[in-house]
C-alpha cells in the first residue's frame, strides 16, 4: 500500500474536539477517525456513525445458547438416558431454567464481546496504527487523511487551529 | 451531557488533570517492586504455600484429615466455598449493577473489586475440588458422553447447576474485568518501551481509542452488565438452592435465595473495603478513592447487614408460625443448642455492628471502616457455618447427635484460600492498573473542582 499522509490535530479537552468535529465537518473536511483517551459521549454522532448495535451481536448469541441449552438437557434427559425419578416427568422444565439461563448468558457475553473483537480487528497481534501516543493518555487527536480530501494541507491545518486544536502534526503512515 | 448536583461531592480530589490520573496509576506499574509490597507479597506467598501442601496432604490422605464426623458431612469446606462466592460477588455487582445505575462513584473502585472477584471465585471452586476428595474426577461434573460413564449428569441437581453457574460467572467476569482493562492496557503500552511495550500490547489487542471503536465498546459494557446483573443474582440464588432444595429443617426455606443474595453483596462490599482501604494507603491513591467512596460503602454495608438481619428474623418467625416441629426445633438449637456461640456471635457481627454506620462519624473514620469490614467477614463467615453445621449436628436421630470440631485440615485448607487470594491479588495490584483510568478521567471533568466553568457550560 502506497504510504498516506495524515494530518494530526491534537485537543486538550474533549468537548472542544466534539465540538470541533462538527465544524470541521460543516466546513466539508472529511475526518478519517478522533481517538480519545475515554469514550466521549456524542461523538461518534458528531463523527456521523451509525448507532452501535452490539445487542444484535448478544440476542443472537444468547438465542442460540438458549437453543443449545434446552436441546442439551432435553435430549439427555428426555430421550438418551430418561432416569425414573419418584414416576416424575423425565424433562421437567422448570429445573432446567437454570442450565438455560447460565448458558443463555455466557454465549451471548462471548459471543458479543468476540463480534466486538472482530469488528475492531482486535486480537493479540494486531498492529494499531497510532497518530499521537498521547491519545491514550490525556490528548484528543482528530485524523485526517489528506489523499480523501479535496482541500490542500494548509487549509485543513488552519480550519483545525481555528476550531481548537493546540497543535497539528503531520504522520505519514 | 454530565449534570452533576452541586451539591454531591467530588469524585477526585486535589484538581488531577487527565494526565495526572495516568501518572498516578501508572506509576506502581512501571515503578520496581517497593519494600513494603515484597514484603506483603512474600508473606502471602509463605502462606499459599503452607496451605498449598495441607490441600496436598487432603487430596494424598483423603477428607479423614478433615473433622467431619457421620453426622455433619458439610462442614467447614461447604462453608468457606459459599463465605468466597459471596465474597466474589461484589466486584460484578459494583461494575454491573452501579453501572446500570449511572453510580459514577463506581469507577475508582471497580477495578480492584473485579479483581478482587475473579481470585475469590477460584478460591470458592477451590473447596470443591477439595471436596471431591479425587479431584482428577472433576470432569465427571460435567455433561460429558457416556463413553466416560453409564450417565448424564442429572440436571435435576442444583449442584448440577452450581457447576454451570460458577463456571459462567467466572468466565462472564473475567471477560468483564478484562474488556474493563483494554483502554488501560493501551495507555500502558503507549507509555512503555520494549519487553513491556509487547506484552502489554499483546494484552491491550490493538486498541486505538478510535470513536467508533469507544461507540462499540460503551455499548458492549452496557450489554455485559445487563446480562452480569441477572447473573450475579442467579449465582448466589443457585448456592443457596444447594440448601434450599433439600429437606433439611433449616436449610428447606423459600427465603435462602433472596437472603443468600443479600449476605452475599454484605461480605462483598465488606471485603472490598478492607482491600481498598489498605490499596489506597500503599498507593497514595487517597485522591481517588475518598472518604465519600468509603462512606458510600458503608451505607451499603449497612443497608444489606440490616436486609440480612430482616431475613434471620423472618426465618426464626416462618418456623414458629409453620408449626413443624422439626423446623422449629432446628432454630431454637441454633441460638441455645451446643453451637450458640456461633449464632450469637454472627447476630453481633452481622445484624449489630453495621448499625453504628447510621453515625457519619463512624461512617467517615477510617479504621474503624476497615476494624467494621473484616467484623462484617468474620460475621458472614459465621452466617455460613451456622447454616450449615447447625442444621446437620443434631439430625433427625438423637442417637447420631454429635458436635462438630474443626481439625488441622479444616483449618489449613481454609489459610491455603487466604494465601492463594492474597498472592493473587497483589500480583495484580502489581502488574496491572488497580484503577480504571480511562473510567475515572470520565467523570473527572463533571465531578472535580478544577473544571466549574467547562461544567456549567455543559449543564
Amino acid at each position: 500500500m502506497a504510504d498516506s499522509k495524515y494530518l494530526v490535530g491534537v485537543f486538550d479537552d474533549g468537548d472542544e474536539l466534539l465540538h470541533a468535529v462538527e465544524d470541521i465537518r460543516h466546513q466539508g473536511v472529511k475526518i478519517h477517525e478522533a481517538y480519545t483517551p475515554f469514550a466521549v459521549h456524542g461523538l461518534d454522532r458528531a463523527l456521523g456513525y451509525s448507532f452501535p448495535r452490539m445487542g444484535v451481536a448478544a440476542f443472537l448469541f444468547g438465542i442460540t445458547g438458549t437453543c443449545c441449552a434446552l436441546l442439551l438437557t432435553f435430549w439427555t434427559m428426555g430421550v438418551d438416558w430418561p432416569i425414573n425419578i419418584g414416576g416424575k416427568n423425565f424433562f421437567p422444565f422448570p429445573t432446567n431454567i437454570p442450565i438455560v439461563f447460565e448458558l443463555t448468558v455466557l454465549l451471548a457475553a462471548f459471543g458479543m464481546s468476540f463480534t466486538f473483537f472482530f469488528m475492531e480487528d482486535m486480537g493479540p497481534t494486531a498492529k494499531p496504527i497510532i497518530f499521537d501516543v498521547r491519545s491514550t493518555d490525556d490528548k484528543f487527536v482528530l485524523a485526517i487523511d489528506l489523499a480523501k480530501n479535496k482541500l490542500s494541507e494548509g487549509d485543513i491545518s488552519k480550519i483545525l487551529k481555528e476550531s481548537g486544536a493546540s497543535e497539528v502534526n503531520v504522520k505519514e503512515v | 451531557m454530565h449534570v452533576v448536583s452541586p451539591i454531591r461531592e467530588t469524585l477526585v480530589l486535589n484538581g488531577k488533570s487527565y494526565h495526572d490520573v495516568t501518572e498516578d496509576i501508572c506509576k506502581q506499574v512501571e515503578g520496581k517492586p517497593t519494600k513494603e509490597w515484597k514484603i506483603v507479597f512474600g508473606i502471602s506467598v509463605l502462606v499459599l504455600l503452607y496451605g498449598a501442601a495441607w490441600v496436598f496432604w487432603t487430596w494424598w490422605e483423603g477428607l479423614g484429615v478433615w473433622g467431619l464426623n457421620k453426622t455433619v458431612g458439610w462442614a467447614w469446606d461447604i462453608t468457606n466455598f459459599v463465605w468466597w462466592v459471596g465474597i466474589g460477588h461484589a466486584g460484578t455487582l459494583i461494575s454491573a449493577v452501579l453501572l446500570l445505575f449511572r453510580q459514577k462513584w463506581r469507577t475508582s473502585i471497580n477495578r480492584a473489586a473485579e479483581a478482587m472477584t475473579i481470585f475469590a471465585v477460584i478460591c470458592a471452586a477451590s473447596f470443591i475440588v477439595m471436596h471431591m476428595g479425587r479431584p482428577w474426577l472433576a470432569y465427571f461434573a460435567l455433561p460429558l458422553p457416556n463413553t466416560f460413564g453409564s450417565l448424564w449428569v442429572n440436571f435435576n441437581s442444583p449442584l448440577v447447576w452450581d457447576v454451570f453457574a460458577i463456571s459462567t460467572y467466572f468466565s462472564v467476569s473475567c471477560l468483564f474485568w478484562y474488556i474493563g482493562l483494554i483502554p488501560d492496557l493501551a495507555t500502558i503500552r503507549d507509555r512503555a518501551t520494549g519487553t513491556r511495550k509487547k506484552v502489554y500490547g499483546a494484552l491491550a489487542i490493538g486498541w486505538t481509542g478510535g470513536a467508533r471503536a469507544w461507540a462499540r465498546y460503551e455499548d458492549v459494557s452496557l450489554i455485559l452488565a445487563g446480562l452480569s446483573t441477572p447473573l450475579v443474582l442467579s449465582v448466589h440464588t443457585i448456592v443457596s438452592f444447594d440448601f434450599a432444595t433439600s429437606v433439611i429443617p433449616g436449610w428447606h426455606t423459600t427465603i435462602f435465595p433472596p437472603y443468600f443474595v443479600a449476605g452475599a453483596i454484605f461480605s462483598g462490599f465488606a471485603m472490598v473495603q478492607n482491600l481498598m482501604l489498605v490499596t489506597r494507603v500503599v498507593y497514595k491513591l487517597e485522591d481517588y478513592v475518598t472518604l465519600e467512596h468509603i462512606s458510600l460503602m458503608n451505607k451499603i454495608i449497612t443497608l444489606t447487614g440490616s436486609v440480612v438481619g430482616i431475613a434471620y428474623i423472618t426465618e426464626f418467625f416462618i418456623a414458629a408460625y409453620s408449626g413443624v416441629e422439626y423446623e422449629q426445633y432446628a432454630f431454637i438449637n441454633r441460638a441455645s443448642g451446643p453451637l450458640w456461640w456461633s449464632y450469637w456471635a454472627m447476630m453481633t457481627c452481622n445484624v449489630l455492628s453495621p448499625q453504628l454506620f447510621w453515625f457519619k462519624k463512624i461512617r467517615e473514620n477510617i479504621l474503624v471502616s476497615f476494624i467494621m469490614a473484616v467484623i462484617v467477614n468474620i460475621g458472614m463467615w459465621f452466617e455460613r457455618f451456622v447454616i450449615i453445621v447447625t442444621s446437620l449436628h443434631r439430625d433427625y436421630l438423637p442417637s447420631s447427635w454429635t458436635y462438630f470440631t474443626p481439625r488441622m485440615g479444616d483449618i489449613s485448607d481454609y489459610i491455603f484460600s487466604f494465601g492463594f487470594f492474597f498472592t493473587a491479588f497483589f500480583l495484580f495490584a502489581k502488574f496491572l492498573p488497580v484503577i480504571n483510568m480511562a473510567e475515572v478521567k470520565s467523570v473527572l471533568k463533571s465531578s472535580s473542582e478544577k473544571y466549574p466553568e467547562k461544567k456549567k457550560a455543559t449543564v
